[in-house]
C-alpha cells in the first residue's frame, strides 16, 4: 500500500505505466501538460517510447500506427487538442485498435480558457468524429481513479479493441491526493490474430479503413453496433449515494460528482432526501440503473455538470422522461458550488413536498 | 500489359485477393500509370533483401490507398497526410521493423507537409517514397502543390497562375535543409533509362531502413495518363522535357556509408523497475482514519511566485497525511501563475473531501499585499488570517482574527531568506489552528525536500524559530 502525494495528471502516467503501456505520443496544452510532462521523464527510463509530436493530429495518427502493431499506447491533450484529435479516433474507431486516450477537459468553445469545465461530453460519449462509432468513456473523480481508469482503460480496450477516453477535467489533472500505487505490473503480449508486428507471424495481417463496396462498410458498421450491445450489457459501471430513499436524485460525474457528494451531505441535514448517482462510465451509459431507480415513487432528478446540459439529455432517455430532470451547471471554467446545488434541492422539494 | 508485369514481380502477392473482381492478377491503377512499375520495384527489392516478414507498408490516401492490395508483408492505411506519423508509431514500437511509407504529392506535399518535414526531421526510421505526379489523381485532377506553373488541372482550368496559386513546391530541395535525413533523391519514372536509376535509389532507401540506419526520401517523377489525358509517349515527353526542368533529378544526400544503425531501445516492464523510478521504497503507507472526528480545514495560501506558497499548501496535506486525514491540494494553474502570483487550496477532513477547490477559507496565508487584498474578504466568519507583515497595517474584518509575521526576520535567522513559508507554517502550528501536531510536519518536510539534507535542516529550524514566535508573540 505504498501512497505518495500525487498529482492527477501524473497519476495518469503511472497507472499506463504498470498497465504496460509502452508508447505515449503528446503535444503540450494546458492543463494536460504534466502528462506529457511525465511520460518524457519515465518512459525512456523503462526503455519505452515517447515522442513529443508535432501537432494533435500527428500525435493521434503515431497511436494509429504503433496501436496497430498490438502495443499498449496512449495519448493525451485537453478540449481543443480533442477536437483535433477526433479525425484520428475515428479511425481508430474503424480499424478496431485498441488505445487509451485522456482528455483533461477545459472550457471552451473555441480557445475558450484553461479552467476546468464538462463540455466535452457530448463529442466524446456520443463518438465526436464521423461515422457511427463509439468510445468507452471513463469518469474519473479523484487522483486514484486518474490512476485506476487509465490502467482499466487498457484493459477495456484490448478486450473490445475500441479507444477508450478517459475524460477528466482540469481540476482532476492539477489537483494533488494520496494515490497508493499499483501492486501490479502488466508484462504485455502481441494479439498476433490481428496486429501489424513486422514479423513472420503477422505479415499477412493488414489494417485498413477503406471500404469502398457498400455492403462490405455496412457489415463493419452493423459488426461496430453488435460489439457496442456486447459492451453495454457488460461494461456500465456506476456508484450510488444515500439513493435508497433519496426522492431528490443528483446525477454527476468527474470533479461536479465530488461537490454533489458534499451539497447531498449538507441537504441531508437541512431534511432533505437527496441522493447521488455517479455514472463512472459515460458510454456505456447506465440506463437500466436510473430507469429503475425513477420508477414508482415520485423523484426528480438533478443533472448536476459543467456543461450546459450535455448530459442531462441522457438522463432524460434513460429515464424515458418519467420523472422531471433539473439541471445545475456552471461554465465558462467556473465550478458548480454546494450552495448552488443546496439551493436547487430546497427549491425543488419545497415546491414539490418531496422532503 | 500492366497485368503480366506485375502479377510476377517478387515481392508483391501472386493473386491480389484483397482487390477482389474478375482479374485477380490486374492491379486497379489507370494503364500506363507509373504506380504499377514503382510496386514491382519495391517489392522486388523487399524480396532480394529478404525484409518481407519485417517490413510494414503504409498506404496513403489517394490513388495508393489500395498498395496493401499488392505489396506482401504487414499492411497499414493511413488518414490523408498522417503516413509519416502512423508510421513514426509503427517504427517507434516495433525497432525491428522495416517501414515503408509510399505517399502521392497532395497526401505528402500538401495536406500532410507537417508530418512529411517533422518526421524527416526527428529522422525516424523509415523510407518515404514520394510519387509526384503533379496532380490529385484519385479525386479527379485536381492542382497539386507540384503542379508546374501554366499547367491545366481541374482546379486549374486555365493553368496554374502564380499570383493567385503560388509555385510548386520541391521536397528534396526542403527535407535537404534537415540535418537527421541520410538519403534524399530525386529520380524519374519516364524511360527505361530512368527507371533502371530509379530503381538503384528506391533499393538504396530500402536497404537503409533493412540496416535500420535512418530516415531516407526517395521523390519519384510520375505521370498520369488519366488526369493529364496523355498517351505513353506524350507521358515521356511531359517527364522529361517539364517536370524535369521544375524538379532537376539527382542525388541531394547519402551518408548512409557515414552514419551508424540506429541504437535499438526494447521495453522494460517490470514492477521492480517500476518501483525503482518511482522511488516507492521511500513511500509511505498512511492510516487514513475516514470518519474521524477531526473538523475539517481549508486553507488557501497565497504570494508571490518563488515565496513558496505552493510548498508551504503541500507541506500542510503531507502533514494531514502523516496524521491519519484526507487530503486534497489544488494549485492556480497556467498564465495567472506565470504572471508573478501564485496560491493554492489545501482541505484536511476526516470526510471524503468535495470540491478540492477552497472558494471560502477558515485558515487563509497571504505572503503579500495583493494576495491579502483578494482573498481576505472571503475567508469565512471565525476564520484566522496569517500575513506577511511586508503587508502593512491591515484591519480584518469582525470575526476574524489577523496575524502580522514577520517571516523573513525568522527566515534569516534560520538560516536563508528563502525558508519564509515554513518560519510561516511554524506560526501556524504553535498557533495550533491547523490542528496537526508539529512531528507530522517534520515527516512532511523530510518526504518534500528528500534528497537535499541541508535544505530539510534549514526549513526544520525555520519551523522551530516560526513556533518560537508565535509562543512570544501570539
Amino acid at each position: 500500500m505504498a501512497t505518495k502525494l500525487v498529482k492527477g495528471n501524473s497519476a495518469v502516467i503511472i497507472g499506463a505505466l504498470y498497465a504496460g503501456c509502452d508508447c505515449y505520443f503528446g503535444y503540450p496544452i494546458t492543463p494536460a501538460s504534466e502528462i506529457l510532462q511525465d511520460a518524457s521523464l519515465y518512459f525512456p527510463k523503462l526503455g519505452r517510447k515517447f515522442v513529443q509530436a508535432e501537432s494533435e493530429e500527428a500525435a493521434i495518427n503515431m497511436v494509429y500506427g504503433a496501436a496497430s502493431t498490438g502495443h499498449r499506447v496512449m495519448a493525451a491533450s485537453s478540449s481543443p487538442g480533442m477536437s483535433l484529435k477526433t479525425e484520428g479516433i475515428s479511425y481508430i474507431a474503424a480499424a478496431e485498435l485498441p488505445c487509451v486516450i485522456v482528455d483533461i477537459m477545459r472550457a471552451g468553445p473555441g480557445l475558450g480558457n484553461i479552467g476546468a469545465e464538462q463540455g466535452d461530453y457530448s463529442q466524446m460519449v456520443k463518438g465526436g468524429g464521423h461515422g457511427n462509432y463509439k468510445n468507452i468513456v471513463l469518469a474519473p473523480n479523484s487522483v486514484q481513479e486518474m490512476c485506476d481508469f487509465t490502467a482499466k482503460g487498457f484493459d477495456l480496450a484490448f478486450k473490445y479493441r475500441i479507444p477508450v477516453i478517459i475524460l477528466a477535467d482540469g481540476v482532476l489533472g492539477q489537483m494533488i491526493e494520496p494515490l497508493v500505487f499499483p501492486k501490479k505490473a502488466i508484462e504485455p503480449t502481441i494479439d498476433e490474430s490481428w496486429a501489424v508486428g513486422g514479423t513472420a507471424e503477422t505479415r499477412g495481417n493488414m489494417i485498413s479503413t477503406i471500404m469502398l463496396d457498400f455492403d462490405e462498410l455496412e457489415e463493419l458498421n452493423e459488426r461496430l453496433q453488435k460489439k457496442y450491445e456486447l459492451i453495454e450489457k457488460a461494461e456500465v459501471d456506476h456508484e450510488g449515494y444515500q439513493l435508497e430513499d433519496a426522492s431528490i436524485v443528483l446525477v454527476s460525474y468527474g470533479i461536479s460528482s465530488r461537490i454533489a457528494r458534499t451539497a447531498v451531505d449538507i441537504a441531508r441535514k437541512q431534511g432533505y432526501k437527496a441522493g447521488l448517482f455517479r455514472p463512472k462510465t459515460l458510454w456505456p451509459f447506465p440506463k437500466d440503473e436510473l430507469k429503475k431507480l425513477a420508477k414508482g415513487t415520485d423523484k426528480e432528478f438533478i443533472s448536476v455538470e459543467m456543461s450546459n446540459g450535455q448530459m442531462i439529455e441522457d438522463i432524460k432517455l434513460a429515464i424515458e422522461c418519467s420523472a422531471p430532470v433539473d439541471l445545475v451547471s456552471r461554465m465558462g471554467g467556473n465550478l458548480i458550488t454546494v450552495e448552488q446545488i443546496t439551493e436547487k434541492i430546497s427549491r425543488i422539494a419545497n415546491k414539490r413536498g418531496l422532503k | 500489359m500492366t497485368e503480366k508485369v506485375i502479377g510476377k514481380a517478387p515481392g508483391l502477392y501472386k493473386e491480389f485477393v484483397r482487390k477482389g473482381g474478375s482479374a485477380p492478377t490486374a492491379t486497379h491503377y489507370c494503364p500506363g500509370c507509373g504506380h504499377g512499375i514503382l510496386h514491382k520495384i519495391i517489392g522486388e527489392a523487399m524480396s532480394d533483401f529478404d525484409i518481407q516478414d519485417r517490413t510494414i507498408a503504409i498506404s496513403p490516401v489517394g490513388c495508393a490507398v489500395f498498395a496493401y492490395y499488392y505489396f506482401d508483408c504487414g499492411n497499414v492505411q493511413a488518414a490523408h497526410g498522417r503516413a509519416p506519423a502512423v508510421a513514426t508509431g509503427i517504427s517507434r514500437a516495433r525497432p525491428d521493423s522495416v517501414v515503408i511509407s509510399y505517399q502521392g504529392d497532395g497526401d505528402l506535399a500538401s495536406i500532410g507537409l507537417n508530418e512529411t518535414l517533422q518526421a524527416a526531421n526527428r529522422g525516424e526510421k523509415i523510407a518515404v517514397i514520394f510519387v509526384n505526379n503533379t496532380v490529385y489523381g484519385m479525386t479527379g485532377g485536381q492542382m497539386a502543390p507540384t503542379t508546374l506553373v501554366g499547367e491545366k488541372t481541374s482546379t486549374s482550368p486555365d493553368g496554374r497562375d502564380p499570383r493567385f496559386s503560388g509555385y510548386p513546391i520541391h521536397m528534396c530541395e526542403l527535407i535537404d535543409t534537415l540535418k537527421a535525413p541520410v538519403f534524399i533523391e530525386r529520380v524519374s519514372l519516364s524511360d527505361i533509362a530512368h527507371i533502371r536509376k530509379a530503381r538503384k535509389a528506391i533499393r538504396k532507401a530500402i536497404e537503409i531502413q533493412s540496416q535500420g540506419k535512418g530516415y531516407a526520401f526517395v521523390e519519384v517523377l510520375s505521370n498520369c495518363p488519366t488526369n493529364l489525358k496523355q498517351n505513353a509517349e506524350q507521358t515521356i515527353e511531359w517527364i522529361n522535357e517539364h517536370m524535369e526542368k521544375e524538379f532537376p533529378l539527382g542525388n541531394f544526400r547519402d551518408t548512409s556509408n557515414d552514419v551508424d544503425k540506429i541504437e535499438k531501445i526494447y521495453s522494460d516492464f517490470s514492477v521492480e523497475s517500476l518501483d525503482e523510478i518511482f522511488e516507492l521504497e521511500k513511500a509511505h503507507i498512511f492510516d487514513t482514519k475516514s470518519g474521524g472526528n477531526y473538523a475539517a480545514r481549508r486553507l488557501k495560501v497565497a504570494g508571490f511566485g518563488g515565496q513558496g506558497v505552493l510548498s508551504m499548501g503541500l507541506l500542510a496535506a503531507g502533514a494531514g497525511c502523516f496524521a491519519g486525514h484526507e487530503v486534497s491540494w489544488f494549485p492556480s494553474y497556467g498564465p495567472e501563475q506565470r504572471g508573478g502570483t501564485a496560491n493554492c487550496s489545501v482541505v484536511i477532513s476526516d470526510d471524503p473531501i468535495g470540491s478540492p477547490v477552497v472558494q471560502y477559507p477558515d485558515i487563509l496565508v497571504a505572503m503579500n499585499r495583493p494576495s491579502l487584498e483578494k482573498f481576505a474578504a472571503d475567508a469565512v466568519s471565525g476564520a484566522t488570517i496569517f500575513y506577511d507583515s511586508s503587508a502593512g497595517q491591515f484591519d480584518p474584518p469582525d470575526g476574524i482574527t489577523a496575524v502580522s509575521v514577520p517571516t523573513i526576520e525568522i527566515a534569516r535567522k534560520a538560516g536563508s531568506e528563502k525558508a519564509i513559508n515554513t518560519a510561516m507554517l511554524g506560526v501556524m502550528i504553535q498557533s495550533g489552528v491547523l490542528g496537526i501536531g508539529k512531528t507530522h510536519f517534520c515527516e512532511a518536510l523530510k518526504v518534500h525536500f528528500a534528497a537535499k539534507q541541508k535544505v530539510v535542516d534549514i526549513n526544520l529550524r525555520a519551523i522551530d524559530l516560526g513556533s518560537e514566535w508565535a509562543r512570544e508573540n501570539l
